[in-house]
C-alpha cells in the first residue's frame, strides 16, 4: 500500500519536473543556438502602439480586482470544505445535509449582500 | 503501469515512469500541433475558406513550420521589464498545465498516478497558471500587459469557483475524488444525465478557464493588443500558447472522465476498446471548442464578470443542494 502511495507521488514529481524542463531547455539551451540576437535600443523599449511610453507601467489599478480576489478567497475556501463533505456524505446521513445547508446559506447571504452593494457590477 | 505501481520504489520503476511521462509529453505535443491545424481547418470550413493548405500535403506541416519559426525568432526582453519574473512567467504557466495530466486515467490500464485526491490535485495545480499569467502581465512593465493580466486573473479566479463547485455534485454521487473510481461509478449511467446542471456549469466555466471564445477577453487582440503576453516573443510566447492547448487536452480529458463516462462504451458496443471510446468523447469535446469559436462573438467585460457570480455560482450551489437531497432520499435518510 505504501509503495503505491510513494510511487504515485514520484510520478507527480516526474511530471512537474518535465513541465519545468521543457520551457527551460527550449528557451535557454536550444533557443540561443538557433535564434539571432541583435538587441537595438528601439527594440528594447516598451511597446505602446508605436508611441514613446509615458511614465512607468507599475501604476495603481482598479480596486475592483481586489474585491473580486476577496470574494474568490471566501468561496474557494467554501469549496475546500465542500469536498471532504461530499466524499463522506453517504456515511454521515441527514445531519451532514442540514449542517451543509446552514453553511451554504450563510455564504449565500454574503453573496446577496455583495450583489445588493453592487460589488458584482463591473464598470 | 499497474504492476509497476505495486512494486516498491526503485531506480527501475522511476526510469519506467519517466519514460512513460516523456511518451505522454510527446503525445501531448503531437495533439497540440494537430489541434491547432484542425482548429484552423475547421474554422476555415465553417467560414467557407480553405484554411492552411500550403506547407506540406494538405497543409499538414503548417503548425510544425510555425513552431520552427517561433524557435528561431529573436527573444526580445524590454529594458524596463523585471528580468527574473519575466523569465519565470512562462514556466509558471506551462509547468502546471503538464503536471495536471499525471492523474488522468485514459483507460482502466493506461494511467499514471492513481491519486485518491485526483480531482483536488487537478484543480489545485491548474490554479497556479493564474499566477503565471499575472506574473507575465506585471513583469513586462507594459500598460497593456498589466491590464490584460489583471483582467485575465479576475476572469480565471471568478470562473474557477463555479467550475470547482460543479464537480462537487459528481464527487457526491461517487463518494470519492479518485478519477478512476469516478469513471467506474458511471457503469450504469453516465454522469451527464443525473448531473446535467453540473455539466452545463462545468462546460461554461471550463470555457472561461481556458480563455476561449466567447470568454477570450484576456487575448482580445482588438482592444488589448494581445493581453498579458504583449512583450513576449519567440519561444517564451510559444510556451503561453502551448500551456493553453495543453490545458485544452487536460480539460477535454477531465470532462470525458467526470461527465461522459471516460473509457466506458455505449451499451452493446463494448467490443470496441476503451481507449477508442475515450478518444472519441475527447475529440467530440475538442471539436465543440472549435465549433464555439467559429460561432460565438466575444462577451463584454462587465457581462463576463457578473455572469460568473450572478449566473453560474447560484446554479452550481443549487446543483449541490439538489444532488445532496436526492442522495439522502435514495438512502432513506428522511425515513429513519
Amino acid at each position: 500500500m505504501s509503495a503505491i502511495y510513494a510511487n504515485n507521488y514520484v510520478i507527480v514529481a516526474i511530471f512537474l519536473f518535465l513541465g519545468v524542463l521543457l520551457p527551460v531547455v527550449t528557451v535557454s539551451i536550444i533557443g540561443p543556438l538557433v535564434r539571432p540576437n541583435n538587441p537595438t535600443p528601439e527594440k528594447l523599449t516598451t511597446y505602446e502602439s508605436g508611441n514613446i511610453p509615458v511614465g512607468d507601467s507599475w501604476v495603481r489599478f482598479n480596486v475592483k480586482y481586489y474585491i473580486f480576489a476577496l470574494l474568490f478567497v471566501i468561496f474557494d475556501v467554501e469549496t475546500l470544505f465542500l469536498y471532504p463533505w461530499a466524499v463522506a456524505y453517504n456515511k454521515l446521513g441527514l445531519f451532514a445535509l442540514v449542517e451543509m445547508v446552514i453553511f451554504i446559506v450563510l455564504l449565500v447571504i454574503g453573496l446577496i449582500y455583495a450583489w445588493r452593494k453592487k460589488v458584482l457590477e463591473w464598470n | 503501469m499497474a504492476n509497476l505501481l505495486q512494486q516498491t520504489t526503485s531506480l527501475w520503476n522511476v526510469t519506467m515512469f519517466a519514460l512513460a511521462a516523456v511518451v505522454l509529453l510527446l503525445v501531448v505535443l503531437g495533439f497540440v500541433t494537430y489541434a491547432i491545424y484542425f482548429e484552423r481547418k475547421v474554422i476555415g470550413w465553417m467560414q467557407l475558406r480553405i484554411g492552411p493548405n500550403r506547407v506540406g500535403p494538405l497543409g499538414l506541416l503548417q503548425t510544425v513550420a510555425d513552431v520552427a519559426k517561433l524557435l528561431m525568432k529573436e527573444d526580445t526582453r524590454p529594458q524596463n521589464a523585471d528580468k527574473a519574473l519575466f523569465a519565470l512567467a512562462p514556466v509558471l504557466a506551462y509547468a502546471p498545465a503538464f503536471g495536471v495530466l499525471a492523474v488522468i486515467p485514459f483507460t482502466d490500464s493506461i494511467q499514471f498516478a492513481d491519486l485518491g485526491i485526483g480531482v483536488l490535485y487537478y484543480i489545485a495545480l491548474s490554479g497556479i497558471t493564474v499566477l503565471g499569467v499575472i506574473t507575465a502581465g506585471w513583469a513586462s512593465n507594459n500598460k497593456y500587459s498589466l491590464i490584460g493580466g489583471l483582467r485575465s486573473a479576475a476572469q480565471m479566479i471568478s470562473y474557477e469557483v463555479p467550475l470547482v463547485m460543479s464537480v462537487v455534485g459528481v464527487v457526491l454521487m461517487t463518494g470519492s475524488m479518485n478519477l478512476r473510481e469516478i469513471v467506474e461509478a458511471q457503469k450504469d449511467v453516465w454522469n451527464i444525465v443525473p448531473q446535467f446542471l453540473g455539466f452545463l456549469v462545468f462546460l461554461v466555466a471550463a470555457q472561461a478557464e481556458l480563455n476561449r471564445t466567447p470568454f477570450d477577453l484576456p487575448e482580445a487582440e482588438s482592444e488589448l493588443v494581445a493581453g498579458y503576453h504583449v512583450e513576449y516573443s519567440g519561444f517564451r510566447f510559444a510556451m503561453f500558447m502551448l500551456a493553453e492547448y495543453v490545458y485544452m487536452f487536460g480539460m477535454g480529458a477531465l470532462v470525458t472522465i467526470l461527465f461522459l463516462g471516460g473509457w466506458l462504451p455505449i451499451p452493446g458496443l463494448s467490443f470496441i476498446p476503451g481507449i477508442v471510446w475515450f478518444i472519441l468523447k475527447f475529440s467530440l469535446y475538442v471539436f465543440f471548442q472549435f465549433w464555439l469559436r467559429a460561432t460565438m462573438p466575444r462577451l463584454r467585460a462587465d457581462q463576463l464578470m457578473s455572469f460568473a457570480w450572478k449566473g453560474l455560482l447560484p446554479v452550481a450551489l443549487l446543483n449541490i443542494l439538489i444532488t445532496a437531497v436526492v442522495i439522502s432520499v435514495q438512502n432513506g435518510s428522511f425515513h429513519s
